[in-house]
């Protein structure tokens, strides 16, 4: 096997040109180191997220601190009460910044389940901190907050810091399906084939 | 087959043991509530029963919050306290029922009062805490009553029927 080499060899004498903008964006979106903080079920998928199967590690996201003084990303998976809610507020002002925080299920987006006779519920974390990035679902699934630590990527990839200049958000942020390989797309086509018959 | 309603009537009168339901699936003794503390130390103490475990102790509001629906509720409007007791020893289950105001003289937001028994099983300590918070029913003589669930400045009782819900939370809005 004769790996292609990624980055060695392909520049000289190891001076290379950027922008300021450019080189913090992609420190910040690929070191987003998230707090360890769990509030309920969504927690544990949180947990498989960031273990060996999803490996959360991938995307430089898996550093899970145990304080919030060394923490970049608050990712609140869990059912928020009111009992808790000053807690988070506290814990998402001890961050710091630029901070961000990922809203992990239904409960945290809106009050999920408790919507209506939740009478300890917060009806969304968004009323009690600011919130970057919503992961819908309940749990959702470890591919759902990938894509949301993704997305956040993506946001943050876009802050511009030059004077005047305006975060522009990738539109789409995301095309939504994915292109399968041609030898994959031959076999799905002859296991329709069989089906029909 | 030994009845525990005849035991405690025999033992206190129909003055502290006001009824009873055989029939129901878990038959119920009522008792009058200023002497809960008694009845159940004698429930625990004695050789025939020995109710070492308290199972639960909770309280069920009895009300209708909507007028429309009201002429038809079964129920005069009062507040059960519900003891479910049971014995490792004699094998023996029972439950009591207390009968209370849903509040202290008809004042709204006045919990109406009952002697403790967190002395009797310690369990109950917790029980009539989370009982207070969520229910709003005063036990007197507990050694710690302060709200259990929700948080220490809360208003109001939830588990209340006609509980009205505070328009914001330290700054939160609730709805």
């Amino acid at each position: 096997m004769n790996p292609t080499p990624w980055i060695d060899g392909r520049f000289d004498e190891n001076v290379i040109t950027t922008s300021l903008e450019q080189t913090m964006n992609w420190a910040r979106a690929n070191a987003c180191w998230p707090m360890t903080f769990g509030i309920a079920c969504c927690a544990i998928e949180m947990m498989a997220t960031g273990a060996s199967k999803y490996d959360l590690e991938r995307f430089g996201c898996g550093a899970f601190r145990s304080t919030p003084r060394q923490a970049d990303l608050m990712i609140v998976a869990g059912t928020v009460t009111f009992k808790m809610a000053s807690r988070i507020k506290r814990l998402y002002e001890q961050m710091p910044d630029p901070k961000y925080v990922i809203a992990m299920g239904a409960c945290t987006i809106g009050g999920g389940p408790y919507f209506k006779y939740g009478y300890h519920v917060v009806k969304g974390v968004d009323l009690v901190v600011p919130v970057d990035v919503y992961v819908p679902g309940c749990p959702p699934r470890p591919e759902a907050l990938l894509e949301g630590l993704m997305r956040l990527q993506d946001k943050i990839q876009s802050k511009r810091m030059t004077r005047g200049g305006q975060d522009v958000l990738p539109v789409p942020h995301h095309l939504g399906h994915v292109r399968l390989p041609e030898d994959a797309l031959a076999l799905e086509l002859e296991f329709a084939g069989e089906r029909q018959i | 087959m030994i009845s525990i309603y005849d035991i405690l009537l025999d033992r206190f009168g129909d003055e502290v043991i006001v009824g009873q339901n055989a029939e129901a699936t878990d038959p119920w003794i009522e008792v009058a509530p200023a002497s809960v503390t008694e009845v159940c130390e004698f429930l625990r103490d004695d050789e025939r029963l020995r109710f070492d475990h308290l199972n639960d102790l909770t309280a069920i509001d009895h009300f209708e919050p909507d007028p429309a629906k009201r002429a038809r509720f079964a129920f005069e409007p009062h507040l059960e306290i519900v003891y479910h007791l049971s014995s490792y020893e004699t094998r023996l289950r029972a439950v009591l029922k207390a009968r209370l105001p849903r509040w202290r003289n008809d004042k709204h937001g006045e919990p109406p009062a009952l002697p403790t028994v967190s002395h009797l099983w310690p369990i109950a300590d917790w029980h009539e805490r989370e009982c207070y918070d969520l229910l709003g029913v005063y036990f007197e003589g507990h050694p710690n009553l302060v709200r259990m669930m929700m948080p220490e400045d809360w208003q109001g009782h939830p588990l209340r029927k006609d509980y009205e819900w505070p328009e914001d939370y330290h700054g939160i809005r609730t709805q």
